[in-house]
């Protein structure tokens, strides 16, 4: 079993892969699963998870994966074409929305209707970026946050950006987080999911929802 | 709801922390990731690394330092300390920074944010500011950035320059008192209050800390999103969970998991 994380040149691949590794150390009766950094469309293309990671801006991101001769091809043949788990991380959940709005208009993959705009906090001292911890409200139970408590007593995941995801279709939205108003905070449709925090750096809500992409088989 | 981020900062020099942590028994107290690992543990909301290499050809060492302290801990951590190209912000973040702190090259280059927000994103960028209060008594407030460990003034405004660096694309701001470091007389509090206001972005406070009241008082009087100490945590006078309970009965919202 192999978990493709894929490298576009978008910053800090390290932690994801650690981060992987460790939640399938934790993973006794399903271990065995390979974690591979790399940015070859074949690997991405027969791997058996997909995982996309992302951070700076939405039309760079888009742009260093179009760099990659084949990789949008490669990806979505294992996704779409072969079913397989995906797991989007910050931008890297943004780049599935049909379209993102920051510093102009870019197209995203289209794998899940919707925008990608602007945080506008409903209280104007509020900062932008949203930048720290903050809790997780479920808006649609799913295998992903299977075991993990949320509410404003659970756990806490870590969050640092200024755009989300506004899913067209309200059935796609998984979690929600409160920052002046309610803010995307994990989407999946289908064999499709991301999350906007970074479970990679939200410590044990991390590794758990980590765990759980490895155990999905949707 | 958001909660306020209780950091602390790791001096690393040649690869060692010169503040040892000594609140907990490490095999290694002079060692940065057993540092990293012990606060980890201990609940803080993230971890700041500043580099204080002298020598060139030590420089390296920090990126070791990153990146096994990226393999074991999973909570956000942020490099200062000698930053002063684009290529200085990839090799860190690429190392397992997730934010990097800037702070003579931008006093020097202000373009420099600019280049290293719109590469990296603005997310990843910090500034750090080291400011200290230039207006004389019954004179309006008024502060200056001084590099150099406060030795050198610079004539540049401080609050003037925190607009500057955010609309320039700093994500946070790292907002250190050269009055109050290292007094244990808390943050300065003016100081905090009047970035905090000028600028969008999140400001952690710095420089003061004394006891856990001066935590409260940086949030609640200075409005800063974070608070920043060292002394404090790495000699055990106070733990991060005390901190934090702290905060929390003073009714600021905390992350306790």
């Amino acid at each position: 079993m192999t978990v493709a994380i894929i490298d576009y040149n978008s910053g800090n691949l390290h932690s994801a892969a650690k981060a992987m590794e460790r939640a399938a150390q934790s993973l006794a009766h399903d271990a065995g699963q390979t974690v591979i950094v790399t940015s070859d469309p074949e690997v991405v293309r027969t791997a058996d998870r997909v995982v996309l990671p992302g951070v700076g801006a939405f039309a760079d991101c888009r742009a260093g994966l179009d760099a990659v001769p084949g990789m949008v091809e490669a990806m979505t043949e294992a996704v779409k074409g072969r079913g397989r788990p995906f797991l989007g991380i910050c931008v890297g959940l943004q780049l599935l929305a049909e379209r993102g709005l920051e510093h102009g208009v870019t197209e995203g993959l289209g794998w899940i209707r919707g925008e990608v705009d602007r945080i506008t906090p409903n209280d104007p001292t509020l900062k932008i970026p949203h930048m720290g911890w903050n809790t997780l409200e479920i808006a649609r139970e799913h295998p992903l946050l299977a075991g993990i408590p949320t509410g404003a007593s659970g756990l806490h995941a870590y969050f640092v950006h200024s755009y989300h995801l506004k899913p067209a279709d309200g059935i796609d939205l998984l979690a929600t987080t409160d920052y002046g108003g309610t803010i995307t905070a994990a989407v999946a449709r289908e064999n499709v999911a991301g999350t906007q925090f970074h479970p990679e750096k939200s410590q044990t809500l991390g590794l758990a929802l980590l765990a759980n992409f490895l155990k999905w088989h949707p | 709801m958001l909660k306020v981020r209780v950091i602390p900062c790791l001096d690393v020099k040649d690869g060692r922390v010169v503040k040892g942590v000594q609140f907990v028994d490490l095999r290694d107290a002079g060692d940065p990731v057993e540092a990293a690992r012990a606060y980890d543990a201990a609940g803080a909301d993230e971890l700041t690394f500043l580099d204080i290499t002298a020598s060139h050809e030590n420089r390296g060492t920090i990126l070791d330092v990153v990146r096994r302290t990226a393999e074991q801990c999973f909570m956000p951590l942020t490099v200062g300390g000698g930053v002063r190209t684009v290529d200085d912000v990839r090799t860190l973040l690429h190392a397992g920074a997730d934010k990097v702190s800037i702070n003579t090259a931008a006093v020097n280059r202000r373009a420099f944010v600019g280049e290293a927000a719109e590469k990296f994103g603005e997310q990843c960028i910090v500034v750090a500011i080291d400011a200290k209060k230039v207006s004389q008594p019954g004179e309006e407030n008024r502060w200056e950035i001084f590099t150099h460990g406060g030795r050198n003034p610079t004539g540049i405004d401080a609050i003037q320059y925190a607009r500057e660096v955010v609309d320039l694309g700093a994500g946070e701001i790292l907002l250190t008192s050269m009055d109050r470091d290292g007094t244990g007389q808390g943050f300065d509090c003016a100081l905090t209050r009047a970035v905090a206001d000028a600028v969008h972005v999140p400001v952690i406070a710095s420089g003061g800390v004394g006891i856990l009241d001066h935590l409260v008082e940086g949030i609640r009087d200075g409005g800063a999103s974070a608070v920043l100490a060292a002394s404090i945590f790495h000699f055990g006078t106070f733990t991060v969970r005390e901190a934090k309970d702290r905060l929390a009965e003073a009714g600021l919202p905390v992350r306790l998991d």
